[in-house]
């Protein structure tokens, strides 16, 4: 099974002065989970309520498969969608808000119970929307999503008012979505809510594009942390001073930056100290996500971007190429860039 | 278009509003039909003016085409709630994205508020007649529930509910917000519109305008008026043919509707 994918193409939305999404342009691969990320405010919902047909772009296009979503006919079985927990009338049942859908889906009563069942609402399907607690009406949002077996599914902000259980239901439910070779686009304000279920992600910031990869390429971007306990601290830190290893000491244990593990050990064994931890903390992907995107909010603040990963960002105006540590700030006139590089 | 239709009914039937406007409309209309049923049949001596006037039949089709006059801000509300409901609850969204053609939507949801606003028009209708007639039959000079004019009357009656039904909708594309759909529904009926057919009708030169108003019209379709049954001196006598206030009526309902998709249901949905 092949789905389409979803390709926007320099969208804009502007409301009066404010440019919500400014000239945008993604792609997002058929068959994968994509993570449309964002701070709030960064026009990821504007974005995808154009995508949606619900709103009218200023310019550009948002093409789900192969036609705008207005285009479609019976578009709730290409292309699922779960926009705010908010959108139910408080005083239906969840089965009650699915069953006013299922005749424009083109789906039987059956179908609601099905995916009731598929989001554990079963028990809860009777009662109304109004007591519902927040992750019950996230639930009873992804119910309507699938109601028509779509391949194509869109989630704005699925993770929110879930609680840890729920998060971890959601990651397996993405994957189990995909590993059907369904297209999930699925937008958070945490990174750290998808980090474990996509598989590329589209960075947006004050409407434009900031980044766009593959996790792995997105990793690349972020410093890896090795966490270094011992008895003797000092012998430690000039050891690591020696190597020209960036660090930083904390009251118990040092903090090394962007050194594997692997060999911060070796030189521990090699000068004979005493080592209680070595921790592998990862890439600290979140830091890259706040560092991207808190420059493209306030584009006169200096960039700290690495310049390696060159992301598919469009060809920012007047934007240096960033290289190394820190930038120069833009001059003052223009609001530049999103570009970080 | 079908599927439509019966997302429309199970959106209206799946919240407990029906059953409580219904039985708000009939409570309203029982008692109100009562009161004028006593009001015109007791003799009070000076009051008894508009028993004067009319006949013993024209007595009873006042009382039974009270339905509209009195009754007419229940359809309208229910109508209206089919759009502003969808706004202030956003479940728009869900019906768009089920159904993106806008006015597919508009158009589902006039078309299926006249088989509900028909439905409302016979429970308030049966209502009137079964509060008013007893009344007439005991106190009055009978109920005339066999009449060709009465049963003509009571048809129209229920026509007029639906014609008011669907302009509810209509005025419900044009004002989304439903707590302001609310308040201009009655301020309108229980205010404005009554005030402005007797200031309007005490004039001839303003007269003519009093005949176009949504209510007149209504009046004009089901051929009896509370103000003039009721009004005495400058209450609005003059109403249009019977076919001028459908067309009246229908001409709001079409307006209000165009006006609606081309303002409310052209914007972005956020």
């Amino acid at each position: 099974m092949t789905s389409p994918a979803i390709t926007v193409d320099r969208l804009t939305k502007r409301f009066g002065a404010v440019t919500a999404v400014d000239d945008l342009s993604f792609t997002v691969a058929p068959g994968r989970v994509t993570g449309f990320l964002g701070p709030n405010g960064s026009g990821k919902t504007t974005t995808l309520r154009m995508l949606l047909g619900l709103m009218q772009p200023t310019s550009g296009q948002a093409i789900v498969g192969e036609r705008a979503y207005r285009d479609i006919r019976r578009p709730a079985q290409l292309v699922g969608a779960a926009l705010e927990a908010s959108s139910f009338h408080p005083g239906r049942t969840g089965l009650g808000h699915l069953r006013t859908l299922a005749p424009q889906v083109g789906v039987k009563d059956a179908r609601c119970h099905e995916v009731l069942e598929l989001v554990g609402l079963s028990g809860a399907k009777k009662r109304r929307v109004g007591g519902y607690s927040m992750g019950m009406r996230q639930r009873l949002g992804l119910a309507t999503a699938l109601l028509g077996d779509p391949s194509i599914i869109i989630l704005d902000e699925p993770a929110n008012g879930l609680d840890p259980q729920g998060i971890a239901w959601l990651r397996g439910l993405l994957r189990a979505l995909a590993a059907d070779g369904r297209t999930v686009l699925v937008s958070s304000h945490v990174l750290a809510e998808v980090q474990q279920s996509v598989d590329d992600v589209v960075v947006i910031g004050g409407g434009r594009l900031i980044h766009a990869s593959t996790l792995l390429e997105f990793e690349e971007l972020a410093s890896r942390d090795v966490v270094v306990r011992t008895t003797d601290y000092q012998a430690v830190e000039t050891l690591v001073r020696e190597r020209g290893w960036s660090f930083d000491a904390q009251l118990d244990h040092h903090v090394v930056h962007d050194v594997a593990a692997a060999e911060i050990g070796a030189a521990l064994f090699a000068a004979g100290l005493e080592v209680h931890q070595l921790a592998d903390h990862g890439a600290d992907l979140e830091a890259v996500f706040l560092r991207l995107t808190e420059s493209s909010d306030a584009p006169t603040t200096q960039f700290t971007g690495s310049a390696s990963a060159a992301p598919a960002a469009p060809p920012a105006p007047a934007a240096p190429p960033v290289d190394g540590t820190v930038a120069p700030p833009p001059p003052p006139a223009p609001p530049t860039t999103g570009g970080v590089a | 278009m079908i599927a439509a239709l019966v997302a429309e009914y199970r959106k209206f039937f799946s919240t407990r509003l029906w059953w409580i406007l219904a039985i708000v409309m009939v409570a309203y209309l029982a008692f109100i039909a009562g009161v004028f049923g006593f009001s015109l049949t007791v003799d009070t001596g000076a009051d008894a003016q508009a028993s004067n006037f009319l006949s013993p039949k024209e007595i009873a089709q006042s009382i039974y085409a009270l339905t509209s006059p009195i009754g007419y801000v229940f359809p309208l509300i229910i109508g209206s709630l089919a759009v502003t409901s969808e706004f202030r609850h956003k479940t728009v969204t869900g019906s768009l994205l089920v159904e993106p053609r806008r006015s597919m939507l508009v158009v589902a949801k006039l078309v299926s508020s006249i088989p509900m606003g028909l439905a409302y028009g016979v429970l308030a209708t049966v209502t009137v007649v079964a509060a008013g007639a007893p009344v007439l039959e005991l106190v009055g000079d009978g109920a005339f529930l066999g009449d060709g004019d009465v049963i003509e009357t009571l048809v129209l009656s229920v026509v007029v509910m639906a014609l008011w039904t669907m302009m509810g909708v209509a005025f419900g594309t044009v004002l989304t917000n439903q707590v302001a759909a609310i308040v201009v529904v009655l301020a309108f009926t229980q205010l404005i519109e009554p005030i402005a057919r007797v200031a309007l009708g005490a004039f001839d030169a303003t007269s003519e305008v009093s005949k176009y108003l949504p209510g007149a019209a209504a009046d004009a379709l089901l051929g009896s008026s509370f103000f003039s049954s009721f009004g005495g001196e400058g209450g609005g006598t003059d109403l249009l043919p019977q076919w001028g206030g459908a067309i009246v009526m229908v001409t709001y309902i079409l307006v209000l509707a165009v006006v609606g998709r081309l303002t409310t249901f052209r914007r972005d949905i956020g």
